[in-house]
């Protein structure tokens, strides 16, 4: 496979990148609402948040380099009613915001007094803005909001795709898990 | 003479009303001569000290009848600052001073007693996270005279234990026992009006 996308085909680097994020990003809406509820005095009230950190600033250099990914490779063409791609176009923009928003407000509530952000004890990435004490409170507010809408906003991403899947019976699921690509190779080669 | 009579008593009324009156003072804010600070053990191994930032408040005092003074200030709770923004945002949810539901904070004295050597003793209603209750501050009188611009100046200084577990704050017993209480400590420089 192909590490670039193509007019057709998702490329290997697009692939891993959606599916680590689409991990990475659940997993960090369990962690999260996991360990705003912990005892003072469970071994993880620091140990989570913590990683939750480290693993946000990750995911956050991670969707730069996609950003700048999508915008030097070409998109696959939709599928779908010319509606459905308009649908598709616009979901797809809300995600790359709503992952922005959800990201950059993480990273304020953290450098809320000036101070830089510990990754896994690896580096610190600084803090860009200037303190504003108190904004740690109202954009937290924010940040968990944004956390169960985009969780919402993932469900029916997913319920879109599997309705590709099972009931258009189109490509789109398979091409974003690289396997209907194989497959048409594959087929090729036969006819070759 | 009708006229003459109400200004006559106005005067009066005015005259008596300005020699019962105590001297008043306002919390010098502007400057910020003045703390509201407190201090809590963590674990039992260190102290943690945090303060707000923002209040204000007012006080009335007469060295000819100390009695008679009176203390109103208002703390503004979100502006709670223990230097770790994380701790902070935690101090304002729910969990603790649940500063939405309960921005301010107030203590209203009801009694002041002066008890020698500059010590005294002031009761009030102290009101935090929705929760009124009486308590008592041990005061300590510090200074008052002339500032350098022009004004008049006096401070007190305070402190008083709170038992974390009497204002309604949910996290506050999983702190653990070493945690269970908190001392207050305040330092007040009021300019006279």
């Amino acid at each position: 496979m192909q590490l670039k996308n193509t007019s057709k085909y998702y490329g290997l680097v697009s692939i891993l990148i959606h599916w680590l994020m689409a991990i990475a990003i659940i997993g960090m809406f369990g962690l999260g609402v996991w360990m705003v509820g912990l005892d003072y005095y469970d071994p993880w009230y620091h140990r989570g948040l913590w990683l939750h950190q480290s693993i946000g600033m990750l995911l956050l250099l991670l969707l730069l380099f996609r950003l700048i990914w999508r915008l030097s490779n070409p998109v696959p063409e939709i599928i779908g009613l010319w509606w459905e791609k308009l649908v598709a176009i616009w979901v797809h923009r809300g995600h790359y915001l709503l992952m922005v928003i959800l990201m950059v407000t993480g990273y304020l509530i953290t450098t809320a007094y000036g101070r830089g952000v510990d990754v896994f004890g690896w580096f610190e990435f600084p803090a860009l803005f200037p303190a504003d004490k108190g904004r740690e409170t109202t954009l937290g507010f924010y940040h968990m909001i944004l956390a169960w809408g985009y969780m919402a906003y993932i469900a029916m991403h997913a319920a879109a795709a599997l309705k590709h899947h099972f009931i258009d019976k189109d490509t789109t699921l398979l091409r974003m898990l690289g396997i209907n690509q194989n497959k048409e190779e594959k087929e090729k080669h036969h006819e070759d | 003479m009708k006229i003459k009579l109400i200004i006559g008593a106005a005067l009066v009324a005015l005259g008596i009303s300005t020699s019962a009156i105590a001297e008043n003072y306002v919390i010098d804010k502007k400057g910020q001569h003045a703390v509201v600070q407190f201090k809590v053990s963590h674990l039992g191994y260190s102290w943690m000290i945090g303060r707000f930032n923002d209040f204000e408040g007012t006080f009335s005092y007469d060295e000819k009848n100390p009695s008679a003074a009176k203390v109103n200030v208002t703390i503004n709770t979100a502006s709670v600052d223990t230097n770790h923004a994380a701790r902070d945002k935690h101090l304002r949810s729910p969990d603790f001073f649940n500063v939405d539901k309960n921005p301010t904070s107030t203590f209203v004295s009801k009694s002041f007693k002066e008890l020698g050597d500059g010590k005294a003793k002031l009761n009030g209603t102290f009101t935090l996270n929705g929760v009124s209750k009486d308590i008592t501050i041990n005061v300590t009188h510090i200074g008052h005279g002339q500032d350098p611009w022009g004004g008049y100046r006096r401070g007190f200084e305070g402190t008083t234990n709170l038992n974390l577990a009497d204002w309604n704050m949910p996290f506050a017993p999983k702190l653990g026992p070493a945690s269970a209480n908190v001392e207050l400590y305040f330092s007040f420089e009021g300019i006279r009006q």
